[in-house]
């Protein structure tokens, strides 16, 4: 004796978010099952587990047959077959489109390749998400990416209209893609305190700041304007080595800087002691930027040359916001110093950057 | 008479990747229609195709344009090899023929192939130019309008309702055709799919010409059904109401709000004379009608058995109450003897005096009787001649006939809420009809026997009047527990009614209602031919008398008195019978409380069983009260000397009327063995009544906040909130062989009980909320298998009703000002209608040949002169709606015609869609005839759909689950394009008539057929009405001007 087929088909599609949400975590149905019947909704509704079982089966199939349409969210709006209130819609998108910041942390900057998607069990075990829902969350990037590959204009503008996605939703697509695209090495130990909003702040800094669409230099919409870096710039940024091979504009720059802030910080004989150092360490990453490898290693490279060095001499955030201030303007007014636009281009997303990722 | 059809293909979206290489597909298109094929060019390497079409223009004959489909076919086009169908669209063109429904077809349809399903979209512009004026076109059968409705539809008023029509077509199943094996499935389908097509076109015309033929402009409770009989064909049937239907004022806010409307515009309103066509004072006297289908009539073969039984309330005591009740009891007794009389000389003259309508005007029903029902087991043979489909048409003119004895003894001239349907196993067939013995409204007739009906109805109030026995209580033709009715004390009532309409809308209820369903299983020795109909035809008798007992039980045990909407199903199949009866049990406040139900041991020695009975007398005693409760059933207490005689409390055992014949005998014996006991009687050393009361006991009470019925509306429930969720559940359930009938009992009660928790379940988060027309549907597809498919509408409503009691009544004055108006209005215009067409009058009850000398009574309007010419029983009954009582839904003014608003409001609403871009327009869908909190201001037709869908890689689509829920969710989508693409914005009546459901899962393979209907409208939401009303005053000759332009 058994249920050999059970249906429930409405004419509004009826999708119960918490159900939605155990699907989108890849549960089984029976999984799915105990998870609600531990959450109570059985005394709720006076329901059996029984009842509660062909619920979930219709809900997942349900879902099953809208993930087709999931993968083009414009055609859910237009698609005859379910009648799904608006509201509803935005809901299923955002959340298929939704992902676990620790699973994002394992794969951002990696190629999104067949090669990645193998590993995928082992970051399944590690951070303990489902199989099924880390492949869905890397299809999506993988889909997203290769969506905004092939079109022209803003890259966040792009995702948002192609996949309905919320403003940051469409800003965390954004930095996935930009890092994916630009290979950024995020996975190294140094770098693991740094979250997916770290990056992800970091990466809006740069698509901002230093790629072609920034500057609007381009009126006729480069391919992948905000996608990749803009060469020109990472030309220039070799120019910015004056700033440490010249002896003179070296010391001249630390003298500023030190005038500046004698006396309003605690720190100052050790940030006087490495300001040649960490002086170096900026303007090298700065004129290194123009090969594609060490554009990879650009926050690595961070942490090393800067974030260390400050940490272990114990600068407060504000001490590093004061020394990044006074070193970005204490530039300007070097008189031999003649790559201001540069400098400023360079510094902005620098500054940003830095005091973003100065944290434990 | 030729019309043009013109069709103009713009685009497709959505396309499937037909080459693989390119990953794209040169779509191209042909559209058909009868003979003639026009394509359009190859757009080439395209999902989403831009073809803008011009017109293809078909000139056509309207009988074929009312039988055939338009036929698209989207195609793939290949260089080398054969074009590959990608799908089909069959648009039903019907809607365009009648100028009152839509005017063009245009939208996105889906593209549908019966092996893949829904393959994206294809954007069609449809429009059919008529050569003929309006009034000749009304001599053919297209200008008739049909309705799934089975009341009258809300923008319209019944000028005449004109009875009974029927007609069936029968042709051979291309699936068991001998090219069948030569064909692939699709092919096999298609040809399936086209032919229902042609079938149901042919048969609406028929029919159509039928309703032409009584003078009628209207079909509805129009009901088509399809007999998949295998071997032996298939048939195509259908039954409906035909009426004079006539528009009434579209726009409430005229209604509501007269105080608004400057009459200057009012007047205007009537100059748009779209309507004329429709109206029946300008038609010529109609033919009478004949009994043209049963001139042939021959009798069944002579191997097959027949079963009938028609279900009544019976009581076995002798009447206490007899020598003490009133004189008016004594009055009406002889009367209704006279009626009774003529109604059966009228029975005679008349073929069908049924009626496919559920709910009626105010006043059109007069009294009921119960419900009557008939079946026949007969065996299938193939049909030889598909143009003279005799037999089918005999074996239900023998059933009809039956239901007209039925109907007779239970001294009723009518048959309401009459329905037929059949189930088939092999080649086995059962024949079913039921409907309600009733007396109908005879008001405007003038004879002086109606006379006195006429006065006979006046003193009854509305609340009560149709609960009074039609039937004379000296001659009862079965045993009843009569009782003078609790609301006017007049009148004699019987203790319980059993209906198959809807709860009229003025009836007085005690409480809420609630869904009661009597279920069983029994099973059955496998044989062949004549001896599996005899067995059937043996244990169906048995079958009845035990939901019936079921029914009775089940209704004692929420404390109720009265079944509405009640529908038995019988299913057959190899080794058992399946029975469903589901209906809605309410407290009618007319009916003497029910008694309760007390168990009785047969062995009353042993004091361990006599404590178990009385745990269980108990148990079941705690469940009435909790009944009580949660239905609010708190009578008003009866005062007895006014009744001036002691009513009879509890009912006794109640048994079932087999024939009226047998059942004389069963009067006196029966009354003798039970007639001192003093409530329902329960023997628990009976098998039977273990099982019922187990049956009792087991139904599980609705969760908190849920009510559920399977009529249209719920008593003690008004205010429904906009928020409706139609839906359509299935299952199939495995059964183990070898289970007792008591297992299988079990299983099958089961299986429904968990259906209805499940659902209250998905739809919890809509409580408080009540399931409507909760419409069960069982089937064995297969020996083991029993599929049970549920459709309904979960509604909303608000608690809070005190509130809105109070603007109720503040309406209901209002109401009752227009009330008065209308009815005048109303009444001149019948008025006008009869003398100027001189059609034959005739009265329910046949009234002409008797009684001339009580025409001394007659009203001061005098009818004689035409009066007598009538000869034939009522081919019209005269309708007056002369309350309002459903807030503004009625409108006044008779005068005018249709209101040109919703033309223009139509196209506003299809220009809104356009605009909209990518989204979809909304489609409501629900099986009711209305759409709370909002008015259908048009009927744009009806949709009638048929889709086979077939597959050989069931696992690969998830399974039969898989397979059916993307099927019936392509079915929702398929009806909700085409009533979009009508211009409309919901589907009203939707049923879904046929599922059918076939797997071999060894074979990695299955089937299914679905066959939907209902009438697609559009609807405005009442608030935005109330919104806008003062502003469309001024709007509405602008608004019209403006569509007329178009």
């Amino acid at each position: 004796m058994s249920v050999e087929l059970d249906v429930f088909v409405g004419n509004t599609t009826i999708m119960d978010k918490e159900v939605y949400q155990l699907w989108l975590n890849g549960y089984t149905v029976n999984d799915a099952v105990k998870v609600r019947i531990e959450g109570g909704v059985m005394e709720e509704c006076e329901a059996s587990a029984e009842v509660l079982l062909s619920d979930t089966m219709d809900q997942y199939r349900t879902f099953q047959m809208c993930e087709r349409l999931l993968h083009h969210p414009a055609k859910l709006a237009n698609q005859l077959l379910f009648q799904i209130p608006p509201d509803r819609q935005a809901m299923l998108i955002e959340r298929y489109y939704a992902f676990d910041d620790s699973f994002v942390r394992e794969v951002l900057g990696k190629k999104l390749s067949k090669g990645t998607k193998k590993d995928l069990d082992d970051v399944s075990t590690k951070t303990g998400i489902t199989l099924k829902s880390c492949r869905r969350q890397f299809d999506n990037f993988k889909r997203v990416f290769k969506v905004v590959e092939e079109l022209k204009g803003p890259l966040v503008e792009n995702i948002r209209q192609h996949f309905l996605l919320p403003d940051q939703l469409a800003r965390d697509y954004a930095a996935i893609v930009f890092f994916a695209n630009n290979r950024f090495e995020t996975g190294k130990k140094k770098l693991q305190y740094l979250t997916f909003q770290d990056f992800a702040f970091c990466a809006g800094q740069l698509i901002n700041n230093w790629t072609l669409g920034a500057v609007g230099k381009t009126n006729n919409m480069m391919e992948d304007m905000d996608v990749d870096l803009d060469k020109e710039f990472l030309q220039d940024l070799k120019d910015l080595k004056i700033l440490i091979t010249d002896k003179d504009l070296l010391d001249q720059h630390k003298s500023l800087v030190c005038n500046a802030l004698r006396g309003k910080t605690n720190v100052f004989n050790e940030m006087e002691a490495n300001f040649k150092n960490l002086s170096r360490g900026l303007v090298n990453i700065a004129a290194k930027l123009i090969n594609a490898k060490d554009v990879r290693d650009f926050f690595i490279d961070l942490v090393e040359k800067f974030i260390e060095p400050c940490r272990s001499d114990k600068w407060t955030s504000i001490d590093m916001n004061l020394y990044l201030t006074h070193y970005t303007n204490s530039a300007h007014i070097l008189d031999t110093f003649k790559h201001h636009a540069v400098w400023t281009r360079y510094m902005g997303v620098i500054k940003s950057c830095i005091l973003r990722m100065y944290h434990d | 008479m030729p019309g043009k059809l013109k069709a103009k293909i713009v685009a497709g979206r959505h396309l499937p990747v037909m080459d693989r290489a390119s990953d794209l597909t040169d779509a191209f298109v042909e559209v058909k229609f009868g003979n003639t094929t026009f394509k359009t060019d190859v757009y080439p390497k395209s999902l989403n195709p831009q073809w803008n079409s011009e017109w293809f223009k078909f000139e056509v004959d309207d009988e074929d344009l009312q039988d055939e489909p338009l036929q698209i076919t989207v195609l793939d086009h290949d260089t080398y090899s054969a074009n590959d169908a990608i799908g089909k669209v069959y648009i039903d063109i019907d809607p365009l023929l009648c100028s009152e429904a839509a005017t063009v077809i245009s939208g996105w349809l889906p593209i549908y192939d019966t092996i893949h399903g829904i393959r994206g979209e294809i954007n069609v512009l449809v429009k059919v130019d008529l050569f003929n004026d309006l009034n000749r076109f009304r001599q053919s059968s297209c200008g008739v309008k049909f309705f799934c409705t089975t009341s009258i539809p809300r923008c319209y008023r019944a000028v005449m309702v004109h009875g009974f029509v029927e007609e069936l077509v029968v042709n051979e199943d291309p699936e068991y055709q001998w090219i069948d094996r030569i064909r692939t499935p699709r092919a096999s389908n298609e040809a399936r799919q086209r032919l229902i097509f042609l079938m149901s076109g042919e048969l609406q015309r028929k029919i159509g010409l039928k309703v032409l033929e009584m003078g009628g402009n209207a079909v509805v409770g129009y009901l088509q059904c399809f007999d998949l009989e295998g071997e032996s064909g298939l048939v195509v049937r259908a039954i409906g109401t035909a009426c004079t239907l006539e528009k009434i004022s579209t726009f409430p806010a005229t209604a509501t709000h007269p105080n608004n409307s400057s009459p200057s515009k009012d007047m205007k309103e009537p100059g748009f004379g779209e309507e004329a066509p429709g109206v029946p004072l300008s038609s010529g006297p109609p033919t009478p009608l004949r009994a043209q289908t049963f001139s042939s009539f021959s009798p069944s073969k002579s191997y097959s058995r027949q079963s009938s039984s028609s279900d009544t309330e019976l009581s076995l005591t002798p009447k206490t109450g007899m020598g003490s009740g009133g004189s008016a009891g004594k009055e009406a007794g002889p009367l209704k003897a006279l009626l009774r009389q003529q109604t059966q000389s009228a029975l005679e003259q008349r073929e069908y005096p049924f009626f496919t309508l559920t709910a009626f005007p105010p006043g059109f029903l007069l009294h009921v009787g119960g419900v009557v029902s008939a079946r026949s087991v007969k065996l299938l043979d193939r049909i030889h001649n598909p143009d003279e489909p005799e037999t089918r048409d005999a074996w239900w003119e023998e059933i009809r006939q039956e239901i007209k004895s039925h109907a007779k003894a239970l001294g009723c001239h009518a048959v309401v809420g009459y329905s037929e349907s059949t189930s088939i196993c092999e080649e086995v067939c059962i024949l079913s009809a039921s409907g309600t013995a009733a007396v109908l409204s005879s008001r405007f007739m003038q004879d002086g026997p109606l006379d006195t009906e006429h006065r006979f109805e006046e003193v009854v109030s509305p609340g009560c009047g149709f609960c009074h026995i039609p039937y004379d209580e000296l001659n009862i033709p079965f045993p009843a527990q009569l009782t003078y009715c609790y609301c006017c004390r007049r009148y004699k009532v019987p203790d319980v009614l059993f209906t198959t309409i809807d709860l009229p809308t003025e009836a007085n209820v005690t409480g809420k209602g609630c869904l009661i369903q009597a279920r069983l299983c029994r099973t059955k020795k496998k044989a062949q031919g004549e001896g599996n109909a005899t067995a059937i035809s043996s244990l169906l008798p048995f079958l009845e008398y035990e939901l019936h007992t079921q029914l009775m039980n089940k209704l004692k045990l929420r404390g109720m008195n009265a079944l509405f909407g009640l529908r038995i199903q019988i299913s057959v199949g190899e080794t058992m019978l399946l029975g469903l009866a589901s209906a809605t049990g309410v407290y009618l406040t007319a009916l003497p409380s029910p008694g309760g139900i007390q168990i009785a041991g047969k062995t009353p020695s042993d004091i361990t069983y006599e404590q178990h009975i009385s745990t269980m007398q108990k148990k079941i005693n705690d469940t009435i009260d909790k009944n009580k409760e949660l239905y609010e059933i708190n009578p008003p207490e009866v005062v007895e000397e006014i009744i001036g005689s002691p009513i009879p409390e509890p009912r006794q055992r109640s048994r079932l009327f087999r024939s009226h014949s047998e059942s004389s005998d069963e009067v006196s014996e029966l009354d003798l063995s039970h007639g001192k006991k003093d409530a329902f009687v329960l023997e628990i050393d009976d098998t039977d009544a273990v099982e019922d009361i187990h049956a009792l006991l087991t139904d599980s009470p609705t969760p908190a906040g849920f009510y559920s019925c399977n009529t249209e509306i719920m008593p003690g429930i008004q205010n429904w909130t906009s928020a409706i969720q139609m839906f359509t559940s299935v299952r199939v359930f495995r059964l183990n062989a070898n289970l007792t009938n008591q297992g299988l009992n079990k299983i099958f009660s089961d299986l429904c009980e968990n259906l209805l928790k499940s659902l209250y379940f998905k739809l919890r988060s809509m409580v408080p909320c009540c399931l409507c027309h909760l419409n069960f549907t069982v089937a064995i597809p297969e020996d083991e298998l029993i599929q049970v498919a549920v459709t309904a509408v979960a509604m909303s409503f608000d608690k809070e009703q005190p509130l809105e009691n109070g603007k109720q009544s503040g309406e209901k004055t209002l109401i009752k000002a227009i009330t008065e108006n209308d009815e005048q209005l109303q009444f001149n215009l019948e008025l006008n209608a009869e003398t100027s067409s001189h059609n034959p009058l005739s009265s329910p009850k046949g009234l002409s040949e008797v009684g001339s000398h009580l025409s001394a009574r007659a009203p001061s309007v005098d009818y004689s002169s035409f009066a007598d010419r009538c000869s034939s029983w009522i081919e019209q009954l005269k309708l007056k709606a002369h309350t309002i009582r459903r807030g503004s839904v009625k409108t006044t003014s008779s005068l005018e015609k249709a209101s040109p608003l919703p033309e223009g409001r139509s196209r506003s609403l299809r220009s809104n869609r356009s605009y909209s871009g990518s989204s979809v327009a909304v489609v409501k869908m629900t099986p009711l005839s209305f759409i709370p909190g909002a008015k259908i201001i048009k009927y744009l037709g009806i949709i009638n759909m048929f889709f086979i869908r077939e597959t050989s890689s069931l696992r690969e689509e998830g399974g039969v689950s898989g397979f059916l829920h993307t099927f019936i969710a392509e079915v929702f989508a398929m009806v909700r394009a085409h009533v979009a693409a009508l211009g409309g914005n919901a589907v009203v009546s939707y049923s879904m008539k046929e599922c059918v459901f076939m797997e071999n899962p060894n074979k990695n393979q299955a089937q299914c057929l679905i066959n939907v209907s209902g009438d697609a409208v559009i609807f405005v939401r009442e608030s935005e009405l109330e919104s806008t009303s003062v502003q469309t005053q001024s709007a509405t000759t602008h608004t019209s001007n403006g569509g007329e332009g178009t």
